[in-house]
């Protein structure tokens, strides 16, 4: 009965997919039962030219059985390799999982740690060694973010990003945004502009996630703007999507790198020199988030003059009756 | 004084929150895994318990599910302190009885300070 029941799960092809957390079409057993039917279907069609053409059967027997040796082989190659990246692929995001999770218990401790040895509570600290307490923390808070930043890969990987959708104003997370940025923007020594429209109405998402977005966007216009440079964020409406979008006179991105630049861990040679900090992961997280919310993301850019990064997120939908109701019967 | 058990297995955190709740006249029991969670829940009856969720001999869960089985420590808020944050942890945390699910690695020790002041308060 357990063998039977054994066999029976593995011939059931959608939970061994799921297994791997694959669409079906990147997914080796469906694979595998897709070339089976293509074999099939060869050997049927050359079975039904052969007899039109060739008289000898044994002849025919022969090419069918050839054919079929050679699909069967191709078949096999290629559900193996995609087995094998499936299987990588799991072990991967497993693995990112795990020490992800495990790095963030001590840099939590740290990150408290420091926090209260820097509140005074414990007695004073001496003016130069807040210096250095200062360094401890911004190089535990860069850490910190690595990690939350691989714990979101992972998760938007195995399609287990959580988002929790809210009534909520993109106007007001904007500027309390701009207003939290406010050290690193004087730090950089660079001018934010914020132009956005009137009266506009509220989008329906999860204001965490699109916060992280923002700020990505924020932070890599401001952190590649040259010195006294502009940043200019336009939020307005557009049909029935908001239109954000964020631009500066930074270093640009070059023409070669344009395509990757949504990609894992990519960064532009320019960046690089510009900037080494920065783990490559912002832009492939946004593109994600805003691909959840049923937005759409892109950007203009021009090496040595800047870019301009844009996304769209769909509008509240107000029902028939609740509009309705309230134009009704004052 | 408001009472506070601890339950947490590393010691850099049993110190550094403890420390931070004894500056808001906190009196905290600290336990390093679930049994000794248990037993102490039961003696000392504090007036809220911070759980750990990862902990040795006993997972988090099975605490939650003995401390709200039991007639003597069921109504004594429990507030997770953890860095998991899978949805599925924080919807069974609550479904189990869990008064509120903080991720450390989301909030500064002040602001953890903040919210469990105000269930102290509201207990």
């Amino acid at each position: 009965m357990n063998l039977f029941k054994r066999i029976l799960s593995e011939l059931n092809i959608v939970a061994q997919c799921r297994k791997y957390k694959l669409s079906l079409w990147q997914c080796p057993q469906f694979l595998f039962l897709v070339m089976g039917i293509i074999i099939v279907a060869s050997i049927l069609i050359a079975y039904a030219f052969g007899t039109r053409y060739i008289e000898d059967p044994l002849t025919i027997a022969l090419i069918i059985q050839l054919l079929a040796g050679v699909l069967f082989i191709i078949a096999a190659i290629i559900t193996r390799s995609f087995e094998r990246l499936a299987e990588a692929s799991r072990l991967k995001s497993e693995f990112i999982s795990i020490v992800s999770h495990q790095l963030r218990s001590p840099l939590s401790n740290l990150k408290w740690t420091i926090e209260l040895l820097m509140s005074g509570k414990l007695g004073m600290i001496e003016e130069r060694q807040i210096e250095y307490f200062k360094i401890i923390k911004e190089n535990s808070n860069r850490m910190h973010e690595l990690v939350s930043d691989l714990l979101t890969v992972s998760r938007i990987e195995s399609a287990k990003l959580p988002f929790k959708e809210e009534d909520f104003s993109m106007q007001e997370l904007v500027r309390n945004l701009i207003n939290e940025y406010k050290p690193l923007i004087s730090a950089y020594n660079v001018k934010v502009v914020f132009n956005e429209s009137n009266d506009l109405p509220h989008v329906f998402s999860d204001p965490s996630r699109i916060k992280l977005v923002i700020e990505n966007l924020l932070d890599n216009a401001v952190r590649y703007t040259k010195q006294r440079g502009e940043i200019k964020i336009e939020l307005s409406q557009k049909n029935s999507n908001i239109y954000f979008s964020i631009k500066d006179n930074g270093v640009g991105i070059p023409e070669k790198d344009k395509k990757y630049i949504f990609q894992k861990f990519f960064r532009s040679e320019n960046a690089l020199k510009h900037q080494t900090k920065g783990s490559g992961l912002g832009l492939y997280i946004s593109k994600a988030i805003i691909k959840k919310a049923k937005g759409k993301i892109g950007f203009q850019s021009t090496e040595n003059k800047g870019s301009t990064f844009w996304f769209t997120l769909p509008l509240k939908k107000v029902n028939f009756y609740q509009s309705s109701r309230t134009s009704c019967c004052k | 004084m408001k009472k506070i058990l601890f339950i947490e297995d590393e010691s850099a955190l049993q110190k550094t929150v403890g420390e931070a709740l004894k500056q808001e006249d906190c009196d905290i029991i600290s336990a390093i895994d679930g049994e000794i969670g248990l037993r102490l829940a039961q003696e000392k009856k504090p007036d809220l318990i911070i759980l750990d969720l990862v902990l040795p001999k006993m997972h988090g869960f099975d605490v939650l599910k003995k401390l709200k089985g039991s007639a003597e420590t069921k109504n004594i808020p429990v507030i997770i302190l953890t860095n998991l944050e899978g949805v599925e942890d924080i919807d069974k945390a609550i479904e189990l009885g869990a008064t509120t699910y903080l991720v450390k690695a989301q909030y500064d020790l002040k602001e953890v300070v903040e919210k469990i002041k105000k269930i102290l308060a509201g207990s």
